[in-house]
């Protein structure tokens, strides 16, 4: 089993604060790893700084290196969007696009960066991708409704397949069931452990019940360090440090 | 005891007193605000429908003396010029309220903002003798162009601001779920976050074009009109609005009678025009509930 990702002496800044302090970790292809840790200790920052979004913000860098398949996608010479082609990201509040449907929904990424599909070309994507984000069954018969119209969970599931459709080699999901009910989680995790498959899956979560139920690695961060990372079994029942074991036995955070 | 609860009770009427009073007196402010409103449309409808007829909209003006005629060209010139001005005025507006939404932080696109809230409050009349030096006088004669780009000087800053305010009111998250995606910036600015903004967009050009449609003073010195058919750019055309004000201000009871009904007219396009948008915008918001 080999490293699809890997963080070097990674340091990510907004503006002059210091959010991610020299972090060094690996994702291992084909499992998901889970980054646990209390609010603000840098997780979401760490996981944007994997596909190039944290510098999005403004104000916001960052320095180090991380290694697609032994890539710098920090090299100079790299454009930020072919990264986030391989690297896809699902976010903590549903978002589909308000002016799409479903379908266009799904195909978005496809049609946004000029991609010319022919119409069965296009339908096969986008069942492809519904079926694999577990929501075709549920849309199928409404695949022209505006993709606003479906319920907080569906939307989620559009936005995990939206982020399949491009075919990426690495799912990124920052809290992706935070704003679901237990339903919906639950048929998310399901996903995931269907989708680690086929994906290098790497999910932000503040439930640590749901990194125990979902991940196979699980790294825990405390004030922007990366205290501990470890098989999700070892953290949970044998954490070796002192503020992994306060953390994940609720004695703070 | 009996005296506290006395003082009490009065309290509690002067309090009501003059909680009815205030009430009081902002009904009679919201009354007042909005009685010359109906008087105009009430005195307008009186004075103008008894002049409209089928030949006011079809005839052009008749000769001097003669009674009867309509404003068939002014009309027509009045749609020319805020068409043309919407066709140069609302891609630059556009245009420019997306970088200064984009680019919210850096200097210049302050400095560009507030020289667009500075043009919003240049009185329209300064418009016009700008627009009459820089395209009437090198053009050689007034023109239904540089009417039209008069009247597109004052759409501007208007499309401008409204288009950067609904850009920010699409929710960042709309943007970096794009980016995600791996869509390039501008793709991401063009086919989500302005497609995202365009009920709003549209509704601030609509309010553009019917402020422009009732401008007068600046088309005194750029469109000037024209008593004949023309629809020609390079040459003068008439409008509704400097046609109410020549038939107006002049001595024939004829004339008089026809500015009413121009007056009637283009009160109407512009009602339109504002009924439209709440109509367009009362769809979308219960589309998206």
């Amino acid at each position: 089993m080999s490293d699809k990702l890997v963080v070097n002496n990674l340091n990510a800044y907004f503006d002059k604060t210091r959010a991610v302090r020299d972090v060094n970790v690996g994702f291992s292809a084909n499992r998901v790893t889970a980054i646990i840790g209390p609010s603000g200790c840098g997780k979401s920052t760490l996981v944007r700084c994997l596909n190039r979004m944290h510098e999005v913000v403004p104000g916001a860098r960052a320095e180090g290196r991380v290694m697609l398949d032994g890539m710098n996608i920090y090299d100079p010479a790299v454009d930020p969007v072919d990264v986030r082609r391989r690297i896809g990201m699902v976010f903590q509040k549903p978002t589909p696009f308000p002016t799409m449907s479903v379908a266009e929904n799904v195909a978005a990424g496809l049609t946004l960066n000029g991609a010319s599909l022919s119409n069965a070309e296009r339908d096969r994507i986008v069942e492809k991708s519904l079926r694999d984000a577990a929501l075709w069954e549920e849309v199928k018969d409404h695949l022209h409704r505006p993709g606003t119209s479906l319920s907080g969970g569906q939307q989620q599931r559009l936005c995990v397949a939206r982020a399949l459709a491009v075919e990426p080699e690495v799912l990124l999901l920052d809290e992706p069931c935070s704003a679901l009910d237990p339903i919906s989680t639950a048929r998310i995790e399901e996903l995931l452990l269907e989708l680690k498959d086929s994906y290098t899956i790497v999910i932000v979560t503040h439930n640590m019940q749901q990194a125990a139920r979902t991940a196979d690695f699980t790294a825990f961060m405390y004030t922007g360090d990366l205290i501990e990372f470890g098989e999700t079994k070892q953290i949970f029942t044998n954490p070796s440090k002192r503020e992994t074991e306060d953390y994940i036995t609720g004695r703070f955070g | 005891m009996s005296e506290f609860s006395n003082k009490d009770q009065l309290r509690r009427r002067y309090r009501k007193i003059k909680s009815n009073v205030m009430v009081g007196v902002t009904v009679a402010a919201t009354v007042i605000a909005l009685t010359p409103l109906f008087l105009v449309l009430g005195y307008l409808l009186a004075k103008g429908a008894s002049s409209l007829n089928w030949a006011f909209f079809t005839k052009m003006p008749a000769p001097v003396g003669k009674t009867g005629g309509g404003m068939a060209n002014a009309i027509v010139g009045t749609f020319e010029l805020i068409g043309l001005a919407s066709i140069v005025g609302v891609p630059i507006g556009v245009g420019a309220g997306v970088y200064l939404a984009e680019n919210r932080d850096r200097s210049m696109p302050q400095v560009i903002r507030f020289a667009a809230d500075v043009m919003m409050g240049v009185p329209s009349i300064v418009i016009g003798i700008f627009a009459y030096t820089v395209i009437v006088r090198p053009m050689g004669g007034f023109s239904a162009l540089s009417g039209a780009i008069a009247l597109a000087f004052i759409m501007i800053p208007l499309v401008t601001r409204t288009a950067e305010e609904m850009i920010l009111l699409v929710p960042h998250e709309l943007r970096e779920a794009a980016l995600a995606l791996g869509v390039p910036r501008w793709r991401t600015t063009m086919s989500v976050i302005v497609r995202a903004a365009a009920t709003g967009i549209s509704t601030g050009v609509i309010l553009a074009v019917a402020r422009v449609a009732g401008e007068t003073a600046p088309l005194l010195f750029t469109a000037f009109g024209n008593r004949f058919w023309s629809v020609a750019l390079r040459e003068p055309i008439e409008t509704l609005t400097v046609q109410v004000y020549t038939y107006a201000i002049s001595p024939f009871a004829d004339w008089q009678r026809q500015a009413w009904a121009g007056a009637l007219v283009l009160t109407m396009i512009v009602l339109t025009l504002e009924l439209g948008v709440r109509w367009t915008t009362r769809q979308k918001s219960h589309a998206t509930r």
